[in-house]
């Protein structure tokens, strides 16, 4: 009865129930479309896309263009496909997370259990690093990786996502600690339990839900990273969006669309799987992190 | 090794060395927050003030730090193809912002009629968000072509005539970017407005019946309005995402034809990498910089003040 404003599903209310699932079947048609058309696209041979349309259907299926994209593609002169370009985003994206989310909760914990003078200013500061358009620390960042003598390297990459991602997994793991009765732990340190103790018997407990919804986010957000891959590495070092996009830009011989198809799925399918299996932690870090563009 | 470190109790030491172990119990919680915070110092606030060093310089291929002015904003302003990227980030932005907002408000309010699988439309609503924009430019450019696409299957159906060049004429090209922008953040603004609409308080929907008004009313007096934070932070979010748009052009039109779908971020990214030009690229990023924060600081502003105020 509360919510009666909502429409009903029957009596005379029908034809609005009616139009109603209409539209939102529509409009998940439309979501869906591209989704459709990549897939499709990736399964047909280059005849079968010249002969027939967006929405056709292969007319026989046909995973050459997967192959190809993986082992044997070419984006300029290296043909070597894809997959050196996913296992370099494993290899940066991986310890890029870890690192971000442990040093994150480390944060988080001081800034809510040990706060001392000054911690919640400190805090407001570290915050702008999730607002800055990146394009203001590249020029510096490029001319400082060369120092440190990691420009154009994974270790450079994991440098650059590490520091960049704090200000969000400091930003997670502050506003979950905040709801943490602090009784528990100053019950605790009466006790005489010191910084640690306190981290791993009773905060650490009480942290997964927010580690996974900061290890999804981390993780969506440096594995679609497109600028630091395309300012920061070259060649054969580069992350699979840029990779994919170099890909989908080479101009050279036959236009393939099945080939680009199949590129764009491999690329997006660590984090459309991740979406599939954990898509409530996946929103929850959306709503909490949705200032990074 | 930690544990052991924190479980070497204060509380069981006698005094003498607790003094030097109470100076680490009170200096861990900084030592710990010492490296991020530097971070923030160094690669943060120094390369922000590095980036505005670099704009007041005549740096070219290689950066130089003596000053000369503001001959790169000035050159910047010169330039036509920065007001082609600006002239593009108010189109993108105003379309982008206003299609999301009211695509994301309509998708909300028709899910929020107690609707069977409203679980698995939200999923499909928002399943673009996990994508990379790269590879949502490279669908929608594949779809919009003109040999092949979308124009290609209008006319398989009979319409021979059919055109729609959206992606490859200079005049129309950043649509394509909006429409394509457009449907990978609607859902988030779906999922936005959903949570606002399920924490809508149901007391006044009711008193709002017994006054007997009906379900038209109540969305247009009441529901709707209550929003007013929800569509805010949107807002906002929306605007910062569309001044950052950088992938998702570069993927779909490769900010072509021509400069025609430029927007800041691929201007700086073109003039400073890929033209040697350090010092209109860092004027241009500063550029950015300052228009992210017209939008951001007033968010802080009145998210500070409404924590304050409970």
């Amino acid at each position: 009865m509360a919510d009666s404003y909502r429409a009903q599903s029957a009596g005379p209310q029908l034809i609005g129930r009616a139009v109603i699932y209409t539209l939102l079947v529509l409009f998940a048609l439309y979501y869906l479309m591209p989704l459709f058309v990549m897939v499709t696209t990736s399964l047909k041979t280059l005849d079968d896309i010249r002969a027939g349309n967006l929405l056709a259907l292969p007319s026989e299926i046909s995973f050459e263009a997967w192959t190809k994209a993986w082992g044997s593609a070419c984006t300029g002169v290296y043909c070597g496909g894809l997959k050196g370009n996913f296992m370099n985003s494993v290899s940066f994206v991986v310890p890029a997370v870890v690192i971000s989310t442990l040093v994150g909760a480390f944060n988080g914990y001081v800034l809510t259990m040990w706060r001392f003078k000054g911690s919640d200013m400190l805090f407001t500061a570290l915050l702008l690093g999730c607002f800055i358009p990146f394009q203001v620390v590249l020029l510096p960042m490029a001319q400082t990786l060369g120092w440190l003598g990691i420009a154009n390297s994974i270790p450079g990459l994991i440098f650059v996502h590490v520091v960049y991602g704090l200000a969000f997994t400091t930003l997670f793991f502050r506003n979950f600690y905040v709801t943490v009765p602090a009784e528990l732990t100053k019950a605790a340190r009466i006790d005489g339990a010191g910084f640690f103790t306190i981290f791993w018997r009773i905060i650490l407990p009480l942290s997964p839900p927010i580690i996974v919804v900061c290890v999804i986010w981390q993780f969506t957000q440096i594995w679609n990273d497109f600028l630091f891959g395309v300012v920061f590495s070259s060649g054969q070092r580069q992350p699979i969006t840029v990779a994919l996009n170099n890909l989908v830009n080479t101009t050279t011989g036959v236009k393939e669309y099945n080939v680009d198809m199949a590129a764009a799925i491999i690329a997006a399918l660590p984090t459309l799987f991740v979406y599939v299996v954990a898509g409530k932690y996946f929103l929850r870090g959306l709503t909490a992190g949705a200032v990074k563009g | 090794m930690n544990r052991s470190w924190g479980g070497g109790d204060a509380g069981t030491l006698s005094r003498p060395r607790r003094s030097v172990l109470d100076y680490v119990e009170t200096a861990l919680p900084k030592i710990v927050l010492g490296p991020t915070l530097l971070c923030a110092l160094l690669f943060v606030y120094g390369f922000i003030l590095w980036t505005a060093w670099l704009s007041f310089t005549e740096s070219r291929i290689l950066p130089r730090y003596d000053f000369a002015g503001l001959v790169q904003y000035i050159a910047l302003f010169e330039n036509e193809r920065w007001w082609t990227a600006l002239e593009n980030l108010g189109i993108f932005a105003s379309l982008f912002i206003g299609l999301c907002l009211l695509t994301g408000l309509l998708l909300a309010v028709l899910l929020d009629q107690r609707i069977r699988a409203e679980g698995f439309l939200r999923a499909v609503y928002l399943y673009p968000m996990a994508l990379s924009f790269i590879v949502t430019g490279t669908a929608w450019r594949w779809i919009l072509n003109p040999g092949l696409g979308f124009e290609h299957l209008v006319r398989q159906l009979g319409f021979e005539h059919f055109e729609f060049p959206l992606i490859v004429e200079p005049k129309t090209s950043i649509y394509a970017v909006v429409i394509a922008g457009a449907w990978q953040s609607t859902g988030f603004v779906m999922a936005l407005f959903l949570a606002g609409l399920r924490g809508i308080d149901d007391a006044i929907i009711k008193a709002a019946q017994v006054d007997g008004a009906g379900p038209v009313r109540i969305y247009t007096s009441i529901v709707i309005p209550s929003l007013r934070p929800v569509f805010f932070s949107a807002l906002i979010i929306l605007a910062h995402i569309a001044i950052k748009s950088f992938d998702l052009v570069m993927a779909l039109t490769g900010g072509g034809p021509g400069f025609s779908s430029d927007l800041p971020a691929t201007f700086m990214y073109t003039f400073a990498f890929n033209r040697n030009q350090i010092g209109l690229g860092a004027a241009s990023a500063m550029m950015m910089l300052a228009t992210v924060m017209a939008v951001i600081v007033p968010m802080i502003y009145s998210e500070t003040r409404r924590q304050r105020h409970g």
